[in-house]
C-alpha cells in the first residue's frame, strides 16, 4: 500500500503531520511518503491511498479510512474536477513527488529545461523566452525576456540572479507552495536564468513568515548544487517588511540596508544588487522557465489570450467553499474562477466583493464578473491581476472598513520615502474616518488656525470630504515613488465606486478620476 | 556563553557575507528576543558603521524588538483573506482568553489564505481556527 500526504505548511496547519503519525502507526507495513500538496485546500489534510484520495482527514478517521468504510473518499485525485479543468504547467509536479527528492524530480521532467539551456547560447535563451511571452508573474507584468536582454546587455564584471520570494500579499500563497513543494523547479529557473545573462550568483529573498520554505529551499540548494554548479544560490530571510516585495526596496534590504524604495531609473536591470547588473524576478517567472525552456516558446505561448500567454497560477481564497491554487491559462473569467470553481461563498451568504490582486488590487462587484483574467482586462476597468490572488468577500463585508483598512495597511508598511504614501496614508485613514461620521460640522484646531489660508473654516460635509479622498488618491497614485502607495488608491476608490452606499454617500458625490 | 561571546561569534558566521547585516540582525534575534542599544553598538563596531546606520535598520523591520516579549507571542493573521473568513470577529471574542497567557501580535499574511482564520506560533503554524479552538491554542501555551 502507497500512502501520500502532503507535507505543505497549509496541510501542517490543517493537522497532516498528526494524521501522518496516525497513519505510521495504524498501517506499520505500508509505504507513507510525505509529498507536495495538489493544491485542493479544503480537502487538507488530504490523504492518498493508491491514488484515491480522501479529505479533509483528521486522526479520528484514519481507522475508517484503512478499513474502506470511510465517506470520505473524492475518488481518484488525478480526474478530480478542480483538478482536470486546470492547465498545470508550472505546478506539473504538485501533489505528485516528494519536494525534496532529487529522484522524483528526474523522474518527473526535472533538469530537461537546464539541460537544453546549457547547449544554446545566453542570446538563444533569452530569445526563447522573450517569444514565450512569460511576463513577470510578481505583478507587474513586465516582459522577462526584456528584463534578461537588458541585464546581458549590461557591462558588468559582476552580475546577479535575484528572485522575489517576498509573497506578501494576502491572498497569494503560490509561492510559498512552489518552494515548498517544488524546489528545484525554482532553482532550475534561477540557475538557467543565470546561464542566460552570464550571472555567477543567485540570491532568493524569502519573507520571515515562510520558515518552512526557508528550510525547504535551503536543503534543496544542498542537495543539487552540484548539478547547477557553478552557478550559486544562496537564501535570505526578510525580517517582516511588506515593501521589501518591491524590486528596488528588496536589493536594499538584502545589502543590509532599510528597505527604503529606489527610485528608477537606473532600472536594476543595469544597476541592482551592490550596483551590478541584477534581474529582479518572481519565483512564479522563473519557476515557468524550465518549462519554456523544456518544451519550446512556442508550446508556452500558445496558452493564454492577448498579450497574456502562458499559465497563471490563480490563488482562490478568503471566503471561498474551494480555495486552492488553480493554474490556467489567461483568459478565465472572473466569474467562472468564483463560481464555478471555487463553488461560491463557504458562508453561503451572497457573494459581494473579490478583491483580485493583494491589499492594493481593487475590489470587483459581482458585475465585473465577465472580466477575463488577463493583464490588460483588468488594468481597463481600473484594477490589476497582480500576483494572482483573489479574495472573496460575502455580503457582511463592509466597504468602508475595507477602504480603510487599505490605508491603515499603507501607513504600515509605507517605508517612508516619498511623501504621499507616508502622509498620504494617515491623512487618509483620518478621512474615511470623518467619511464615517458623515463629514465634520466644524473645522478642527489646526484649520482654525488664521495661517491656514486654504482650510474650510466651516467645517466639510460628507461631499467634501469625497471630494478630498479621491484627490488624494489620484496625489497618491501618480505621486509615489513605487507601487505600495501609488496603487492603495485602487482598494480604495473602487470601494468607493462601486459600494457607495457604504460610504453614507449618494452616487453622484462620488469623483472617481481614475 | 556570555552575550559578548555570542554576539561575535554570530557576527564572525556571517561577517564574510555580502551584505551582513541583516542576516546577523535576523539571528541576533532569534537568540536574544530583541536588539538592544549594546547590542547595536556591538554590531557597529563589529562591522564598521556608525549605530545609527544599525539603528535605522534595527526600527525599520517589524521582526526586531526593543526589549524581549515577556509572553509567547501568538501571530494572528489580520489581512484581507483571513478577515474574509472572519478574523476580526476572532480578535474580539479571543482578547480576554489571551490576557496574561500571550501576547498577540498581528501578522499580514502567512500564506495559508484559503483556510483562514489562521495563527503562528513560533514556527507552528495553525489554521481554521475559531474562538473555541484559538482558546484551545492558547491555554495550552
Amino acid at each position: 500500500m502507497r500512502i501520500c500526504i502532503s507535507e505543505d505548511t497549509l496541510a501542517i496547519a490543517c493537522g497532516a503531520n498528526q494524521v501522518a503519525a496516525a497513519l505510521v502507526q495504524a498501517a506499520p507495513d505500508a509505504e507513507i511518503l510525505r509529498v507536495s500538496s495538489w493544491g485542493m485546500h479544503w480537502l487538507e489534510p488530504l490523504v492518498e491511498i493508491d491514488g484515491i484520495g480522501y479529505g479533509p482527514v483528521g486522526v479520528e478517521d484514519v481507522a475508517a479510512i484503512l478499513g474502506g468504510s470511510s465517506t470520505l473518499a473524492i475518488g481518484t485525485i488525478a480526474e478530480h474536477p478542480f483538478i482536470q479543468k486546470q492547465q498545470r504547467l508550472t505546478f506539473a509536479r504538485a501533489g505528485k513527488t516528494r519536494p525534496l527528492s532529487l529522484e522524483d524530480y528526474q523522474a518527473n521532467g526535472g533538469w530537461l529545461g537546464l539541460n537544453k539551456a546549457r547547449k544554446l547560447s545566453p542570446k538563444a535563451i533569452i530569445e526563447t523566452v522573450t517569444k514565450s511571452g512569460l511576463r513577470g508573474r510578481g505583478g507587474a507584468g513586465f516582459p522577462a525576456g526584456i528584463k534578461w536582454k537588458t541585464a546581458h546587455d549590461a557591462e558588468g564584471a559582476k552580475k546577479y540572479i535575484v528572485c522575489n520570494a517576498d509573497e506578501g500579499d494576502s491572498g497569494t500563497f503560490a509561492d510559498r507552495m512552489l518552494m515548498e513543494g517544488d524546489p528545484y523547479c525554482l532553482i532550475e529557473g534561477m540557475a538557467i536564468a543565470g546561464l542566460a545573462v552570464g550571472a555567477g550568483k543567485g540570491y532568493i529573498y524569502v519573507r520571515s513568515e515562510y520558515p518552512h520554505a526557508i528550510a525547504k529551499l535551503n536543503a534543496a540548494i544542498k542537495a543539487s548544487a552540484h548539478i547547477f554548479a557553478p552557478f550559486a544560490i544562496e537564501v535570505r530571510a526578510g525580517a517582516g517588511a511588506y515593501v521589501c516585495g518591491e524590486e528596488t526596496s528588496l536589493l536594499e534590504s538584502l545589502e543590509g540596508k532599510r528597505g527604503e524604495v529606489r527610485a528608477k531609473p537606473p532600472l536594476p536591470a543595469l544597476e541592482g544588487l551592490f550596483g551590478k547588473p541584477t534581474v529582479v524576478n518572481n519565483v512564479l517567472t522563473l519557476a515557468a522557465i524550465p518549462y519554456i525552456l523544456a518544451h519550446g516558446a512556442q508550446t508556452y505561448a500558445d496558452y493564454g489570450m492577448g498579450r497574456s500567454h502562458g499559465t497563471m497560477p490563480i490563488q482562490l481564497a478568503g471566503n471561498l467553499k474551494y480555495g486552492g491554487l488553480f493554474e490556467t491559462a489567461f483568459g478565465i473569467t472572473l466569474g467562472e474562477l468564483v463560481n464555478e470553481i471555487g463553488g461560491g461563498t463557504e458562508s453561503g451568504k451572497p457573494v459581494k466583493a473579490v478583491q483580485v490582486g493583494g491589499p492594493l488590487g481593487a475590489y470587483h462587484p459581482v458585475r465585473d464578473f465577465h472580466l477575463k483574467f488577463d493583464y490588460e482586462a483588468f488594468t481597463a476597468v481600473g484594477g490589476l491581476i497582480g500576483h494572482g490572488g483573489i479574495v472573496v468577500f460575502d455580503e457582511t463585508a463592509d466597504m468602508l472598513s475595507q477602504a480603510h483598512f487599505a490605508m491603515e495597511f499603507c501607513a504600515v508598511e509605507s517605508c517612508g520615502k516619498c511623501t504621499p504614501c507616508r502622509l498620504g496614508s494617515v491623512r487618509g485613514m483620518e478621512v474615511l474616518d470623518r467619511i464615517r461620521a458623515g463629514g465634520r460640522a466644524k473645522a478642527d484646531q489646526v484649520e482654525s488656525l488664521p495661517q491656514m489660508h486654504n482650510a474650510s473654516k466651516t467645517g466639510r460635509g460628507l461631499d467634501e470630504q469625497m471630494t478630498l479622498i479621491s484627490d488624494l488618491c489620484e496625489t497618491m497614485k501618480f505621486g509615489s515613488l513605487c507601487a505600495l502607495g501609488g496603487f492603495t488608491p485602487y482598494p480604495v476608490m473602487s470601494a468607493i465606486k462601486h459600494w457607495p452606499e457604504d460610504f453614507g454617500a449618494s452616487t453622484d458625490m462620488v469623483k472617481d478620476k481614475s | 556563553m556570555n552575550k559578548e561571546a555570542r554576539l561575535s561569534e554570530i557576527v564572525a558566521a556571517h561577517a564574510a557575507r555580502e551584505g551582513a547585516l541583516l542576516p546577523i540582525l535576523i539571528d541576533i534575534q532569534i537568540a536574544f528576543g530583541c536588539v538592544d542599544d549594546d547590542t547595536k553598538r556591538h554590531v557597529a563596531r563589529a562591522l564598521n558603521l556608525s549605530r545609527a546606520e544599525v539603528h535605522g535598520v534595527v526600527s525599520f523591520y517589524h521582526d526586531f524588538k526593543e526589549v524581549p516579549a515577556k509572553l509567547p507571542v501568538l501571530k494572528l493573521c489580520r489581512a484581507e483573506a483571513c478577515q474574509a473568513r472572519g478574523s476580526e470577529v476572532l480578535a474580539d471574542e479571543i482578547f480576554a482568553v489571551a490576557q496574561g497567557r500571550c501576547q498577540i501580535e498581528p501578522v499580514y499574511c502567512l500564506g495559508l489564505c484559503s483556510v483562514g482564520p489562521n495563527a503562528m506560533i513560533g514556527n507552528d503554524v495553525h489554521a481554521r481556527l475559531d474562538s473555541p479552538a484559538l482558546a484551545r491554542l492558547i491555554e495550552s501555551l
